[in-house]
């Protein structure tokens, strides 16, 4: 413990390699503006999204089925889906990087990754079948 | 090979002798502040507004699935308790999306001296239960309506 007392130089580095090894990650601008232009376009996006709460509340599902098939619906609920998850994937990340340290950090972002992406994927798919089928069923309903 | 940030630990004085930097305080040393549980529950709110999408996905699955599904979905959301689940996941949405605004207001380059800070703190408690309540007893309102215009 008298150690710790003492001030004194552990790492065999100069200031040098200090000061060049533990600058900037270099990639960080990137992800926060990621995370800002996510944001931002989620606003509008959030908006429409609870327009069509209160249209589609205590809606059965062939009408929630006939909203999700038009195509203006279609497309904001696709990047409303996409941008919700790419968001969360980016929020994620921070937490992970402010909280887990060392060996598992990595595995912790590329587990994260994955459950996010997989999610994201499924309400993607969701929303295209909601949009394709409910087409087709109404062209064999018509014809 | 030692932890780095240890290098970063002990420091040079201008003469050349070593000393050890002071180190930053943790959260037991400062007195409570309203901004300090905002900021930590924006993060929190995130992770939770972030569950609530992912169980958010079942109500859209079940409706490309099927009615039979469909109606699965609608007991959870005509019970109580999924109401209430759904009533946190509007809080966390809400709340995530106002501290959100702060943050871009912030990033923009205002509001952000502690004074401001410190004013707009309530404010955005204020508007998240406010609008949280008005969300919650709008669809709540508008779907139990639509029910019983739908039962006579």
């Amino acid at each position: 413990m008298s150690n710790l007392k003492k001030p004194h130089v552990t790492v065999m580095r100069s200031q040098l390699s200090r000061a060049r090894g533990l600058g900037s990650g270099q990639a960080g601008v990137g992800h926060w503006w990621a995370e800002r232009a996510s944001a931002v376009a989620l606003v509008p996006l959030s908006g429409w999204f609870v327009i069509q709460v209160f249209r589609l509340a205590g809606a059965s599902q062939p009408e929630v089925a006939k909203w999700g098939a038009r195509p203006l619906n279609t497309t904001m609920m696709l990047s409303l889906v996409i941008l919700t998850f790419y968001h969360t994937q980016l929020g994620l990340q921070v937490i992970i990087d402010d909280y887990v340290h060392g060996k598992a950090h990595l595995p912790a972002g590329l587990l994260m990754k994955g459950i996010v992406f997989l999610l994201g994927l499924f309400g993607t798919v969701s929303v295209l079948k909601l949009a394709l089928a409910g087409s087709s069923r109404g062209r064999i309903a018509a014809g | 090979m030692q932890d780095v940030r240890d290098a970063l630990y002990v420091g040079q004085r201008s003469d050349g002798t070593l000393t050890r930097r002071p180190m930053s305080p943790h959260l037991q040393v400062y007195r409570f502040r309203l901004s300090m549980f905002l900021s930590i529950a924006n993060r929190a709110a995130g992770v939770a507004a972030a569950g609530g999408s992912a169980l958010g996905l079942c109500w859209i699955s079940a409706a490309a699935k099927g009615p039979k599904s469909f109606s699965k979905v609608q007991k959870v959301t005509g019970n109580p308790l999924g109401q209430m689940l759904l009533a946190g996941w509007a809080l966390a949405l809400v709340y995530h999306f106002v501290a959100g605004i702060r943050h871009l207001v912030w990033d923009s380059g205002y509001r952000f001296s502690k004074k401001e800070i410190n004013e707009d703190g309530p404010v955005a408690v204020g508007v998240t239960v406010g609008t949280t309540l008005a969300l919650v007893a709008g669809i709540l309102g508008v779907a139990i309506c639509r029910s019983r215009k739908k039962a006579s």
